[in-house]
């Protein structure tokens, strides 16, 4: 088949940028095992290994991962839910974007870990001000996101629906949505990847379990390997994540030029 | 392009008639624009009193100089923009809104990028049953020659076959009367005069009523039994040019040549200012060149 080849060179193109970090990865191993290095900062590969499959034997593993996904997915689906309805709020009633859309942008500018202390003040530190913290994080994103992908709607397209007579709701289903579902999945991709940086700082704020707990407990108790071992499940999770919700929505932006998962 | 390398010159002793843009009056026209103006909202008049009546099956091209407004009056009729004075009917019936029977092809294919080609050409007939809309696309792809390309992309396709999709869009929905605002305008020739002839076979087959913006002289005196030339500022009708030459048109015949120099000297007149405009009798025409 005449796939067979492109097919070929993308294996190839994956394979070589896998060569860095194993190429890396077995150095410091090496230099670990012969001693000439201590690893006590930074353990070889293999302890990381073993600490890790320790870890999902036991069943610690998935319980911090399942406890930070609920967090993540939780704090999404709200920021995510807030974000769309008030993005297409301001973007569709002129006099709400007037309101409230120059408080917004400047609430945007606030790094959201700034809202730490002031989250565990009113909520205290258990599970509201994690998943709070996330939404928020999620939100702005997926507003900037919605907001400007409805205001910047082809007015040509929806002038072929007005020919087409087509009712509002009509209107809305059949060119304002598909048009804006692109950057509105763009955003909400970010909004993902966002939920997973403020999930961090949301356990890092005092939790009992989560893969940000075992980075601060790995801290405490110095066990660098655990530290790692956090490190790379986030981003193994991170990662599954954002392929899940690229592969769920892809079908949606078939039509597009732009090839998603090049992105 | 024929006839843009003539010069604009009249011939002596052609009658060109002034206020032709009424028809017969034997027969009932199915659009009217009756002194239809147009002034925005900073004052600009864009239109001014326009009067036209356009026969069933009948093609009427719209010449003239940008900013005549042209494309404002398509627009006017299409019921997109509100006139300030005056009305439009089609079959009697005054235009308010975007109306069934009337379609659009616009300058741009504007066509959906997230719907196929079929969805697209289908994208006016959501009300109709599936499978009378299914042949119904089919049909209208084949008569633009596009029946393997239905379930292809827009972006996929040239502009040529875009502008074809749109085409179909507006002719599957059996409009009465159809509005072509510089639908060729983007193309090169070669593309432009296969679409000329796709437009007069659809044409052929339900005779819809047509009326096409253009700033090419040659595919005016191609498509239209009537070229109608504009004035700028305010937009207003100037002369009335009838072709009457049978179809198909062979651009190197001596009779489309003649009808596009009869053309090109009302557009050439319509350029000149009102003021020392002569009055339009073949005496004084003579003497004036």
């Amino acid at each position: 088949m005449s796939d067979g080849v492109p097919l070929l060179r993308r294996g190839g193109r994956a394979g070589l940028g896998l060569l860095l970090p194993l190429v890396l990865a077995a150095g410091w191993e090496i230099a670990v095992a012969t001693g000439a290095a201590s690893g006590r900062l930074l353990p070889p590969p293999s302890r990381i290994g073993a600490t890790l499959w320790a870890l999902a034997v036991s069943g610690d593993l998935w319980m911090h991962v399942e406890a930070t996904l609920i967090r993540v997915g939780l704090g999404f689906l709200c920021g995510a839910a807030a974000g769309i309805v008030v993005g297409a709020l301001v973007a569709t009633i002129p006099a709400l974007r007037w309101l409230i859309d120059p408080s917004l942008q400047a609430l945007r500018a606030v790094p959201s870990l700034a809202w730490v202390p002031l989250f565990i003040l009113w909520f205290g530190i258990l599970e509201t001000p994690k998943v709070l913290l996330i939404a928020v994080g999620v939100f702005f994103p997926v507003y900037v996101g919605v907001s400007g992908a409805i205001a910047s709607v082809d007015r040509k397209l929806v002038e072929v629906g007005r020919i087409f007579r087509l009712s509002r709701f009509a209107l809305a289903r059949r060119i304002l949505l598909p048009a804006v579902l692109p950057a509105t999945l763009v955003g909400l991709r970010t909004g993902l990847g966002l939920g997973f940086l403020f999930v961090v700082a949301a356990e890092l704020m005092g939790a009992s379990e989560g893969l940000g707990y075992l980075l601060v407990d790995g801290q405490q108790f110095s066990k660098p390997d655990q530290i790692v071992a956090a490190i790379i499940a986030f981003a193994l999770v991170g990662k599954a994540a954002d392929m899940a919700l690229v592969t769920l929505t892809s079908p949606l932006t078939r039509w597009q030029d732009t090839v998603r998962d090049s992105l | 392009m024929a006839g843009s390398g003539l010069k604009w010159r009249a011939e002596p002793g052609i009658v060109r008639r002034r206020d032709a843009h009424a028809m017969p009056a034997r027969e009932t026209p199915v659009l009217t624009v009756d002194d239809l103006s147009k002034i925005y909202a900073d004052g600009t008049q864009a239109l001014s009193g326009i009067t036209l009546a356009v026969r069933q099956g009948e093609i009427v091209a719209l010449i003239g100089g940008s900013g005549c407004g042209k494309t404002t009056l398509l627009r006017l009729i299409a019921g997109l923009d509100q006139a300030s004075r005056g009305a439009v009917q089609v079959d009697g019936e005054t235009i308010r809104a975007p109306h069934p029977s009337i379609g659009v092809v616009f300058q741009e294919p504007r066509l959906l990028p997230w719907l196929d080609v079929a969805g697209n050409v289908g994208f006016g007939l959501a009300d109709l049953p599936r499978s009378e809309r299914r042949t119904r696309v089919s049909r209208a792809l084949e008569r633009v020659g596009l029946a393997e390309h239905g379930g292809r992309w827009p972006r996929e396709l040239s502009g040529g076959q875009q502008q074809r999709v749109a085409i179909a869009r507006a002719f599957v929905a059996q409009p009465r009367v159809l509005l072509l605002d510089e639908p060729f305008s983007a193309l090169d020739a070669f593309t432009r005069k296969g679409l000329h002839d796709q437009l007069l076979d659809l044409w052929a087959e339900s005779k819809p009523t047509i009326l096409i913006v253009t700033h090419d002289v040659g595919e005016a005196v191609t498509l239209a039994d009537r070229v109608v030339v504009m004035r700028p500022r305010p937009g207003r009708l100037d002369e009335t040019v009838a072709i009457g030459l049978a179809r198909p048109r062979e651009p190197v015949a001596a009779t489309y040549e003649e009808a596009v120099r009869r053309v090109l000297a009302a557009l050439d007149h319509s350029l000149r200012p009102a003021a020392t405009k002569p009055p339009p009798t073949p005496e004084t025409r003579a003497s004036w060149w």
